[in-house]
C-alpha cells in the first residue's frame, strides 16, 4: 500500500509576538515546526504502516529550509521525503499550491493521500480538498478516525453536532484533525539516519508537470493586498481591591450597562 | 426567469431540513453588499424535500432562491453538493459566492472553487465593497489570529468566501417577505467521487443552547483548576440567564467539551456580556470573543493579557469573587 | 553557542527537550516529594531508544554518539535531575562498561537488552569502607567449580533494586591491592543477591539508592567482565565516561534553575519595579550565565574527545569539577534571587539546589577530580 502525506513547515504561531513599537509581527526567532494537523496525518499513515505494511512518502512544498520537516517525518518513520521547492512556486495561494502539489503527486503511486485539515499560519483548510479535485479523487475532511478495509477507507467524519461514518474506494484523500491521534516522538536513531543515511528528494519547477499559469503568485486567483496586526481593543478600567469592594464595583458597572 | 442582473450567491446550508443560523447572517451581509453592487441576493438551496425552507430565506434577505431538490442531496456529501453548486455557478455566473465557515462550508467551498477555478478566501470576519473601484475586499485572520489580512480576487469570477459564524449581523426578519423561487434541475448520477454514508450519529450535548446564540457568557480557563471549579461559573451563568463557555486550555485539560470552546480554533462569540474567569487572554482566545459588547475579566494575575481587552478588570481570586458576585446579583434580582 | 552542532544533533536536542517538557516535567515535583522512582517515564524512554543513545545499532543501540547522549542528559536534568541520573548511570556506567570490556557473548546477552531499553542497568563499586579509596574493597569473589561466589555489601548504588543487570567490582585477590580487583556482571533475581531499603536523600530523591547485599551469591564463570585482576582499570575507565554524564546532569540542573529565575525576576516587582531592573540582579545573572557557558564548553569538549577516540579522562574530570561547582553555585544564587519564594517547594528552585549537591560527590568527588587533573599535570 502506498501512502502520501502532505506536510507543511510553519512558524509556531503560539510563539509569535507583536512588536510593541512598530505594531508588526515579529517573525525572527520564531521556531519552525511541522504543522500539528499534518503531524496527525503522518501519524495516521505510520499506524497503517505498522499495522498492515505500507510505504509512506512525506511530501512538502516550501522553501529549502522545509527540508527539516521532511527529515522529522523520516525520523518518525516515513520511508521517503520529497521537497517541492522553487522560487517560481513562491507566493502561491491555495489554488496554485494545490495545483503544484497535485502535479507532484501524479508522479507517484498512491492509494491514499493524507493531509492535515489546516495549517496554523494560513488557517484556510482549503489545500487538501483542492488537491483532491485536481487529482480527480474523492476527499473526506475532518477525519476523527480512519481505517482501511480492503480497497476502501472508512472514516469517522466530524460535524458540529454529529458525525458520519463514510466509506470511499481508494485512491482517496483524507484530511486529519490534530485530535485524530497522539503523534509519536522521533527516536534518536531515526534522526541520525534521516540526516546521515537518507536523502530528501528535491523537485524543482521543471520536475513538476504543472502549467505555468497555475503556479506561484501569478497563478493565484486570490491576492493579499494588506496585512495588519490585530487592532486590540483599548483596555478599560482595572481594579485590585478586596473581594467585597470588587463585587460592589462590578455590580455598579453591570447596572450602568443595563445588564442588571 | 432567472437572474439577469449581477448576483450574490449565499449557500443555504441546511441540516435535517433546518437552515444553519450562519446562513441568515450571510444573507444580512449579502443584502448590504448587494446595495453597493446593484445586485440581487440569491440563496442556493440544495437538499431533499426542502420546500418549506425558502420562506425563511426570503424573510432574512434573499431576493431569490435557487433550489435543487433531489434525493441524492438528502444528507450532505461533498460530491453531489459540489456538482450542484458548481453547475449553478456556471449557469448563473454570480459575482460573489458566500458560504458559512462551518464544517460543511469549509469542506464544500474549496472543492467548488477548485472545480470552477476561482479564488476562495477562508474564514472571513469582514466583507466590504470598496467605494471607488467597487473592489470586493475580504478580511480574515491569519498566523493563528495574530494578523488580519485583506484579500481580493481580481481576475477570477466569482469571488468565493467562507465566513465565520457569529460575526456578520442578521437583518430583522420580515416574515411576509416574498421572493422568486427558481428550480434547478440536475442529473446526479453516482460516480467514483461519491462517498457512501454508512451511518450518521447525532451527538449528545447538541441540545444545549449554542454559545454563539447566548447573550451572556461566563467563561472559564486554566485558572479554574478543574472541572469542579467550573461549578461556580455555572451558578453565575444561571443567575444571569447566560451560558458557560471555556477557553482552549480547559477543553484540552478535559474539563469541558469542545462545543463550548471559544477562540481561534473554537467558536467566535459576540455576546452582550462576556465574563472571563481565570483566563489569561492568549491571542487565540481573544480572537474568539473580543467583539463582545462588554467584557469583564477576573484573574489573579495583574499582568494577564485579558485585561488589555476587558472593559472592566478585576484582579483577584476567582474562587472568592465569583460566588460573592453570584450572591450579590441574586440579591439585586430579588429586590 | 552551538559549537557548529550538526542538524541531527540539533534535532535530537529538540526531541529531548520536547520529551522532557511534556513527559518528565509534570512529574518532577511528585518524584521528589514521594521519593518515587519514575517507572512510567523510564518505560517511555526505553521505548523511544533513549536508554541506548551512544551504542551501535548492531548491538541494539540508537547509533548516535556521546554528544547526543550528553544532550539527552542535559535536557532531562533541566526539568528533573532524578530522571537524568537514571539514564546516566544506566548508559555511561553499566552499559558502557560492558560495551568497552565485554566479550561478544556478554555484549549479546547483557549489552543488547540494556541498549534496546528492555532492561535497566546499574554500576556498583562503592562500599561503606571504600568510597574515594576505591581500592579498599571488601566484597570478595571466590572461584568454586563452575561459579564465582560473591560475598559482601555495596552501598549508595544508583538504580539499585530497579535495575536488572549490575556491573559490580569485587576482590579476587586481597593480597594484590588494586590489581586484585575484578569486574562481574550479575542479574537481579540471582539467589543470594538482595537489596537494602532505598535511602532517603537530600536530593535526586526519586533515584533508587540502595545497598546491594551478596550472601554466597553464585554467578557463572562467564560473568567475569574483562580479565581477572583488571577490574580497577575497568572501573576507572568507565567512570571517566560516567563523569561526562554527571557533568551534563549538573549543567542541566544549573540551566533549569537559571531559566526559571529569568522568568521570575521579570515578573516579580518590588518598589514598583521588576527586580530584573536592579543592577544587583543583572550582575548576578550575568555572572551565572558566564559560568554556565564556560561549563558547557568543558562537557561538550569531553564528549567530542571521547567520540573521536582521543584521551578524555582529564577533560571529563574538568567538566565534572566545573559543572558540579556551577550547579551548586547557580542554584544557590537562583534561590536567593527568588527571595522567600525560593524556599517554597512550588517554585522548584529549592529542589534544584538540593539536587545539585550530589554532583560534587558521586562518581568521584570534586576532590578526586582535582587529583586526576593535577596528576596529569605533574607527571
Amino acid at each position: 500500500m502506498n501512502i502520501i502525506v502532505c506536510i507543511k513547515q510553519v512558524p509556531d504561531t503560539k510563539e509569535v509576538r507583536i512588536d510593541p513599537v512598530k505594531g508588526t509581527l515579529i517573525r525572527q526567532g520564531v521556531p519552525s515546526i511541522m504543522n500539528p494537523d499534518d503531524k496527525a496525518a503522518l501519524e495516521a499513515a505510520l499506524r497503517i504502516k505498522d499495522g498492515m505494511g505500507a510505504k509512506v512518502i512525506a511530501l512538502s512544498m516550501g522553501p529549502l529550509q522545509a527540508d527539516a520537516v521532511l527529515r522529522e517525518a523520516m525520523a518518525m518513520g516515513a520511508d521517503e521525503g520529497i521537497l517541492v521547492s522553487d522560487p517560481q512556486f513562491g507566493g502561491a495561494d491555495t489554488w496554485a499550491t494545490s495545483a503544484t502539489l497535485a502535479a507532484a503527486i501524479t508522479k507517484l503511486e498512491y492509494d491514499l493521500v493524507l493531509a492535515g485539515r489546516q495549517a496554523i499560519d494560513g488557517d484556510t483548510a482549503q489545500v487538501g480538498p483542492e488537491i483532491a479535485e485536481h487529482l480527480g479523487i474523492p476527499h473526506i475532511s475532518y477525519a476523527k478516525e480512519l481505517r482501511i478495509e480492503g480497497d476502501e477507507v472508512i472514516v469517522k467524519r466530524q460535524f458540529e453536532d454529529r458525525y458520519q461514518l463514510l466509506s470511499a474506494k481508494m485512491p482517496v484523500l483524507v484530511t486529519a484533525l490534530s485530535e485524530l491521534n497522539q503523534p509519536r516522538y522521533m527516536t534518536p536513531r531515526g534522526i541520525f539516519e534521516a540526516y546521515r543515511e537518507k536523502q530528501v528528494t528535491h523537485w524543482q519547477r521543471n520536475d513538476i508537470p504543472v502549467e505555468s499559469e497555475n503556479i506561484g503568485l501569478k497563478g493565484s486567483p486570490t491576492r493579499v493586498i494588506e496585512t495588519n496586526p490585530k487592532v486590540m481593543k483599548a483596555p478599560g478600567t482595572k481594579i485590585e481591591e478586596d473581594v467585597e469592594k470588587s463585587v460592589q464595583y462590578l455590580i455598579e458597572k453591570l447596572k450602568e450597562k443595563y445588564i442588571l | 426567469m432567472g437572474i439577469n442582473k449581477k448576483s450574490i450567491f449565499v449557500f443555504a446550508e441546511q441540516v435535517d431540513n433546518r437552515i444553519t443560523s450562519v446562513v441568515f447572517e450571510l444573507l444580512g451581509k449579502a443584502r448590504e453588499l448587494s446595495e453597493k453592487l446593484n445586485a440581487v441576493v440569491v440563496a442556493v438551496l440544495p437538499g431533499y424535500q426542502i420546500a418549506e425552507l425558502p420562506k425563511d430565506l426570503y424573510a432574512y434577505g434573499a431576493h431569490k432562491v435557487l433550489i435543487s431538490d433531489h434525493q441524492a442531496l438528502r444528507e450532505y456529501r461533498t460530491e453531489p453538493y459540489t456538482q450542484v453548486i458548481a453547475e449553478m455557478i456556471r449557469q448563473y455566473e454570480p459575482q460573489i459566492v458566500l458560504f458559512g465557515a462551518t464544517s460543511i462550508g469549509r469542506d464544500l467551498a474549496p472543492r467548488v472553487a477548485a472545480r470552477i477555478h476561482t479564488g476562495l478566501t477562508a474564514d472571513c470576519t469582514g466583507l466590504r465593497v470598496e467605494d471607488e473601484r467597487l473592489r470586493f475586499l475580504m478580511t480574515r485572520p491569519a498566523f493563528g489570529g495574530n494578523l488580519m489580512a485583506t484579500i481580493v480576487c481580481p481576475d477570477h469570477q466569482p469571488a468565493m468566501a467562507t465566513v465565520r459564524p457569529g460575526v456578520m449581523v442578521k437583518r430583522l426578519p420580515e416574515p411576509d417577505a416574498m421572493g422568486e423561487l427558481i428550480p434547478f434541475e440536475i442529473d446526479l448520477t453516482e460516480n467514483h467521487l461519491f462517498t457512501k454514508i454508512l451511518e450518521t450519529v447525532r451527538e449528545e450535548g447538541s441540545k444545549k443552547l449554542d454559545i454563539q446564540d447566548a447573550d451572556i457568557l461566563v467563561a472559564g480557563g486554566r485558572g479554574m483548576k478543574s472541572a469542579k471549579g467550573f461549578e461556580i461559573l455555572r451558578d453565575l451563568a444561571d443567575v444571569l440567564g447566560g451560558e458557560v463557555a471555556s477557553s482552549r486550555a480547559a477543553v484540552d485539560a478535559g474539563w469541558q467539551e469542545k462545543a463550548i470552546q471559544v477562540g481561534q480554533t473554537g467558536k467566535t462569540v459576540r455576546p452582550n456580556l462576556y465574563i472571563a474567569c481565570g483566563i489569561s487572554g492568549a491571542i487565540q482566545h481573544l480572537a474568539g470573543m473580543e467583539e463582545s459588547d462588554f467584557i469583564v475579566a477576573i484573574n489573579s494575575d495583574p499582568t494577564a493579557p485579558i485585561f488589555n481587552v476587558a472593559d472592566v478588570g478585576i484582579v483577584g481570586d476567582v474562587f472568592k469573587i465569583v460566588p460573592k458576585l453570584t450572591e450579590a446579583i441574586r440579591k439585586e434580582r430579588t429586590n | 553557542m552551538d559549537m557548529n552542532f550538526s542538524k541531527e544533533h540539533l534535532m535530537a536536542r529538540q526531541l529531548f527537550h520536547d520529551f522532557a517538557v511534556n513527559e518528565v516535567e509534570p512529574w518532577a515535583e511528585q518524584t521528589d516529594e514521594g521519593h518515587r522512582f519514575p517507572k512510567e517515564i523510564v518505560g517511555k524512554m526505553q521505548e523511544l531508544g533513549f536508554m541506548g543513545v551512544p551504542f551501535p545499532k548492531e548491538i541494539g543501540g540508537q547509533g548516535c554518539d556521546t554528544l547526543a547522549y550528553v544532550l539527552l542528559v542535559e535536557e532531562l536534568a533541566k526539568v528533573c535531575a532524578t530522571t537524568a541520573v537514571i539514564v546516566s548511570a544506566h548508559t555511561s556506567l553499566a552499559a558502557d562498561a560492558i560495551a568497552q570490556f565485554g566479550n561478544e557473548t556478554q555484549k549479546e546477552q547483557f549489552l543488547r537488552p540494556l541498549a534496546e531499553g528492555k532492561k535497566l542497568g546499574s554500576f556498583a563499586l562503592t562500599e561503606a569502607e571504600a568510597g574515594t579509596d576505591a581500592s579498599g574493597l571488601n566484597t570478595k569473589a571466590v572461584r568454586d567449580g563452575d561459579s564465582w561466589v560473591i560475598n559482601g555489601t555495596k552501598v549508595f548504588i544508583t538504580n539499585a533494586g530497579q535495575a536488572d543487570i549490575y556491573v559490580i567490582f569485587a576482590m579476587t585477590d586481597k593480597t594484590a591491592g588494586t590489581r586484585g580487583i575484578s569486574a562481574f556482571i550479575i542479574e537481579k533475581g540471582t539467589p543470594g543477591f538482595s537489596f537494602g531499603l532505598p535511602e532517603k536523600k537530600m536530593g535526586i530523591r526519586g533515584s533508587s539508592t540502595c545497598e546491594l547485599i551478596f550472601e554466597d551469591c553464585r554467578i557463572p564463570l562467564e560473568n567475569l567482565l574483562g580479565r581477572e585482576g583488571k577490574g580497577f582499570g575497568i572501573a576507572m575507565a568507565t567512570l571517566d565516561g560516567g563523569r561526562i554524564g554527571i557533568a551534563a546532569q549538573a549543567l542541566g540542573i544549573a540551566e533549569g534553575a537559571f531559566e526559571k529565575t529569568i522568568t521570575y525576576v521579570k515578573e516579580r516587582k518590588q518598589f514598583k519595579t521588576p527586580i530584573a531592573k536592579f543592577q544587583n540582579t543583572q550582575f548576578v545573572l550575568a555572572q551565572m550565565k558566564t559560568e554556565i557557558e564556560a561549563a558547557r564548553f568543558l562537557v561538550y569538549d569531553a564528549a567530542l574527545k571521547k567520540d573521536s577516540g582521543k584521551p578524555y579522562s582529564v577533560e571529563a574530570a574538568m567538566a565534572k569539577l566545573k559543572c558540579s561547582q556551577v550547579a551548586s553555585d547557580v542554584t544557590r544564587e537562583c534561590v536567593q534571587l527568588h527571595g522567600g519564594y525560593g524556599y517554597i517547594q512550588a517554585f522548584q528552585v529549592e529542589r534544584m539546589m538540593r539536587d545539585a549537591k550530589i554532583t560534587e560527590i558521586y562518581e568521584g568527588t570534586s576532590e578526586v577530580m582535582k587529583m586526576v587533573i593535577s596528576g596529569s599535570l605533574l607527571r
